[in-house]
């Protein structure tokens, strides 16, 4: 069977995507962003998932404002990445696992969740930054060398679903992917955050108290977090750090114990607080610990 | 439906009510997407922006390029940042203009931390100033 071995929550700021798009990483500005993926892009080389299911959000590209669904599974075979208003970025075309898709759309319904499926989608720095940031330089020619299932939640329009549905939900894509039948490793990424605002008169809030606060209860009160009201993003974290929600569907497809195995926090990037977290599930840690040491 | 966060100063959440007033405005917006449509929009802005029903006032506003004042009217910034988009601006330099800071001193407060919540969490602090 597939299973969900471990979980990424990243920040998708789209400034972050240009300076890999336009060679600039190498700057002071840039260098300590970067720098806290170098143990990531290792990690990802070592553990070569088969399949990452990409939480994020669209920020109207795909979706202007005639439609808003509150979750949407990307079920075609491929996404191509927008132009968002400034040029499509340079970076490779995105292939689905459409059968694992496909499958977990009709599980998630059965299991009272009632999501869109879009046959047809295009993707922003949402989702390319992540990939990008995990996986290092690739150009429009390249592979990601890695299947994505994206899931489309919006956050735009308020209210954005509940910290505790995320987390339901991604129980329900836990056992949705725990019933495929072939043999596939699994990684689930969270995105957007932590802290920014972008908007009118108080843009540029940045909360790190509350952005450590929630990166150390995603491993030790992740049910407790989940039920943070949305008020409390949109006052302490400012209000497009209400994005933070779609972390608790990556917490919620992951075991109750976890380890920590990465983190890393820097501000700033452009108007926002960039936040990273490896999570991998204890059984799985420990599993690897013991074939290491064999 | 009662509005819990509507005493966080200088925001705009954007709900229910503000997308309702704000949805010509915003699909405008979102049209400059696609380079076909920037195109037409700068060849001429007034004949581009019949096609979109938005209030006299919110045409002006874009007009002027009066960034706050579109978010007044139901703008939401993922939207208005494609015209921002459109004229070379950058969501750094966007913030900039809207808090009336000014580009430059807004990039020297985020690159010496951000701005702090304490003392922006609630109208009422924002009232003394």
């Amino acid at each position: 069977m597939a299973r969900i071995v471990a979980g990424v929550g990243c920040s998708h700021v789209p400034a972050i995507g240009v300076a890999m798009d336009t060679h600039i990483t190498d700057q002071p500005y840039w260098q300590p962003v970067f720098k806290g993926f170098e143990f990531s892009r290792k990690w990802m080389a070592e553990e070569k998932p088969d399949v990452v299911f990409l939480v994020y959000n669209d920020h109207c590209t795909a979706f202007d404002a005639s439609v808003i669904p509150t979750f949407a599974l990307g079920c075609a075979a491929s996404f191509t990445p927008a132009d968002e208003g400034w040029g499509p970025r340079p970076v490779p075309m995105v292939y689905n696992h459409q059968k694992m898709a496909s499958h977990i759309a009709q599980s998630l319904i059965l299991d009272e969740f009632d999501i869109t499926i879009m046959n047809e989608m295009e993707v922003d720095h949402g989702l390319t930054v992540p990939l990008s940031v995990m996986y290092g330089d690739k150009t429009p020619e390249d592979d990601w060398g890695v299947k994505v299932i994206p899931l489309a939640v919006n956050v735009v329009q308020y209210p954005a679903p509940t910290g505790n549905r995320c987390y339901n939900l991604g129980k329900a894509i836990r056992r949705a992917v725990e019933s495929y039948p072939e043999d596939l490793k699994v990684m689930i990424f969270g995105t957007g955050g932590m802290s920014h605002q972008l908007q009118y008169k108080r843009a540029g809030l940045i909360n790190p108290e509350f952005d450590n606060m929630f990166l150390d209860k995603l491993t030790s009160d992740p049910v407790g977090l989940s039920k943070m009201p949305h008020v409390d993003y949109l006052r302490e974290a400012g209000s497009e750090g209400v994005e933070m929600v779609m972390w608790h569907v990556m917490r919620g497809a992951l075991d109750e114990d976890v380890v920590e195995v990465h983190r890393h926090y820097h501000v700033p990037a452009s108007n926002t607080a960039v936040g990273h977290i490896i999570l991998e599930n204890k059984d799985y840690h420990d599993s690897r610990k013991t074939l290491a040491a064999e | 439906m009662q509005k819990d966060y509507e005493d966080i100063p200088g925001t705009f959440v954007f709900d229910a009510d503000r997308s309702r007033e704000g949805y010509h405005l915003n699909q405008f917006c979102i049209s400059l997407r696609l380079q076909k449509n920037r195109d037409a929009f700068n060849a001429d802005q007034e004949t581009y922006l019949d096609k979109y029903p938005m209030t006299p006032e919110q045409r002006d506003a874009v007009l002027k390029r009066d960034w706050n004042r579109l978010l007044e009217l139901g703008g939401n910034i993922y939207y208005t940042s494609k015209l921002a988009a459109n004229d070379g601006i950058n969501f750094q330099n966007l913030a900039g203009l809207m808090t009336g800071m000014g580009v430059e001193a807004y990039r020297d407060m985020m690159l010496a931390g951000g701005r702090s919540p304490e003392g922006n969490r609630y109208k009422s602090e924002w009232e003394d100033k």
